[in-house]
């Protein structure tokens, strides 16, 4: 059973106080909302993609320690990064977070693997998960995605 | 004839509250969610499919007819505990959002139209806004919010400003899950009334903590779940009127609601079987029988001059931590303490708090207006039962601490 600090290492209370990238992209070319009902967690994420690549990333909007930190992370891991890298990421987020006992990718994930202790939390899974949906969301072209 | 107060002897009769979470020895401080159920609920239940189940009003056979006797005696107790006229205003629901959608589309349908009003509250749970909103989409009438105050007292001058002969209907809490704040029930009432509009009362959170009387209150209809009152899931009570009930056409047609049915014409069933199709939850009504049993067998005088000192030990407690800030602060307010605090978003509360075996809940208790109006996204919240103690607020205070070192 993981404690408590394996949930709230050092590294995720810091980007909780002060979440990197926390700004609105002007000029984005995609934006998506993201919504979990149960909870009432929201993100507004901001992606400006040039040639494939995401140029900048910002979010806003209001959640608990875990949405806001992952969100952050999130936001560090995939700006400069083309499309195709940024869904790899995603798709290795999200088993490690979904699947506890799986292998981690760490080349892929590097700092992001801090936040693997919240497999052992069920209840709040979705709140590490909803920045990265509604990055999903934004690059298919969707407005709006909810987890629940 | 009441059994004296003991709290230790009360926890003694819930075996739930034995249990160990997380490393922890329970600290269950979600009554507000669900209450647990005493031993005495558990057993009415398992002893009635051990020894009675059979269908209800259906069979000539002994077991039948003991099934249904159970059954109708628990309509019995809970028409007395709530002090209504009649067993037959008593009908069986699932639970309050059933009773309210029960009267938004019986009533409802019937008697409002277009450019009615419907007056509701700014602190309503979503199952006492949803069904309206349904209504007026439906009718082309309006939802009129009386809105609150920063404590959470409703604005008893902007809702008799609201009151014209285009309302229809004023449906509103007994007390706010959200907030804790008592309302004024029957001056609300009587006020509808001088207007001529009938009134819904959602007592969920009302009935486990005082004693209510629909004589007294003469509100046209009320509402609450079993399972909050120390009974079973999946049983609740509507209480209305028998004169508004009489004129209302039935909710779910099938069986039991039918005194004759043709493919011509069926004859609906006199109250309260008109409003109760199917086989009804017989296991959860006599369930709710029993809580109803042990409730009385305290009392309220005994129940509610322990959770005021609750709620004034763990008010006073809670005031006095720093950067934590207490969502309903009303002057009558039943057992229920909302928080939010500077460093800590109440879900990581929650999972902090959880750790320790409190479990409390977090979120926006399906009252996302009661939060827009305090500009919150979440609270956590503490509510208590009479078989909570001043030991399991302590635990809540060193459980926040625990947030405060987290988040240092």
């Amino acid at each position: 059973m993981a404690g408590l600090s394996d949930l709230y290492q050092e590294i995720l209370l810091e980007h909780n106080s002060k979440p990197r990238n926390f700004k609105k992209v002007d000029d984005a070319s995609q934006t998506a909302d993201g919504y979990n009902p149960l909870c009432g967690d929201q993100i507004t994420l901001y992606l400006k993609v040039v040639d494939g690549v995401i140029d900048d990333v910002g979010f806003q909007g209001s959640g608990c320690a875990i949405s806001r930190a992952s969100a952050s992370m999130m936001t560090q891991s995939i700006k400069g990064q083309s499309l195709e890298k940024a869904q790899e990421i995603f798709e290795a987020f999200h088993y490690m977070i979904t699947e506890p006992g799986g292998e981690i990718d760490l080349d892929t994930l590097g700092d992001l693997e801090t936040l693997s202790g919240i497999n052992e939390f069920p209840t709040r899974i979705k709140c590490a998960v909803l920045a990265w949906h509604t990055m999903n969301a934004a690059l298919s072209g969707e407005s709006d995605v909810t987890t629940e | 004839m009441t059994t004296k107060f003991n709290v230790n002897q009360i926890r003694d009769d819930f075996p739930i509250l034995k249990q160990m979470v997380n490393g922890n020895p329970l600290v269950y401080l979600d009554n507000g969610a669900t209450s647990q159920k005493p031993q005495s609920v558990i057993d009415a239940i398992v002893d009635y499919y051990t020894t009675t189940n059979s269908n209800v009003h259906r069979g000539v056979h002994t077991m039948s007819q003991q099934a249904t006797d159970d059954y109708e005696g628990a309509r019995t107790k809970i028409r007395q505990f709530i002090n209504a006229r009649d067993d037959k205003e008593i009908i069986y629901t699932r639970n309050t959002t059933e009773g309210i959608n029960l009267v938004a589309y019986s009533y409802g349908r019937q008697n409002i139209g277009p450019g009615d009003d419907i007056i509701v509250s700014n602190m309503e749970h979503h199952s006492n806004i949803v069904p309206w909103q349904m209504l007026c989409e439906e009718k082309g009438a309006n939802l009129r919010v009386v809105p609150i105050d920063d404590s959470g007292e409703l604005l008893m001058d902007e809702y008799e400003k609201m009151l014209s002969p285009r309302t229809k209907l004023v449906s509103i809490t007994h007390v706010s899950n959200a907030l804790g704040t008592i309302l004024p029930a029957a001056q609300i009432v009587e006020m509808a009334h001088a207007h001529g509009a009938p009134v819904l009362l959602d007592g969920a959170q009302a009935v486990p903590h005082m004693p209510v009387d629909m004589q007294e209150l003469d509100c046209d209809f009320y509402v609450f779940s079993g399972h909050k009152l120390f009974g079973p899931t999946g049983i609740g009570i509507l209480y209305g009127k028998a004169e508004y009930l009489e004129a209302m056409p039935p909710f779910l047609g099938g069986g039991e609601m039918i005194k004759s049915v043709t493919f011509e014409k069926t004859i609906y069933n006199d109250l309260p079987y008109k409003f109760e199709g199917g086989t009804p939850d017989i296991a959860g009504a006599i369930g709710l029988g029993a809580a109803i049993d042990y409730v009385n067998n305290l009392g309220f005088d005994q129940i509610t001059a322990h959770e005021d000192e609750l709620l004034r030990y763990g008010t006073d407690a809670l005031s006095s931590i720093e950067g934590l800030k207490i969502i309903g602060t009303a002057g009558h307010k039943a057992g229920i303490l909302s928080f939010v605090m500077d460093k800590a978003h109440p879900h990581d509360i929650g999972t902090i708090l959880d750790e320790q075996g409190i479990a409390v809940r977090t979120g926006h208790h399906c009252a996302q207006p009661v939060m827009q109006r305090f500009k919150i996204p979440a609270t956590a919240r503490a509510s208590f039962a009479f078989y909570n103690t001043k030991e399991d607020i302590d635990a809540l205070i060193k459980g926040i601490d625990r947030v405060l070192e987290v988040f240092s």
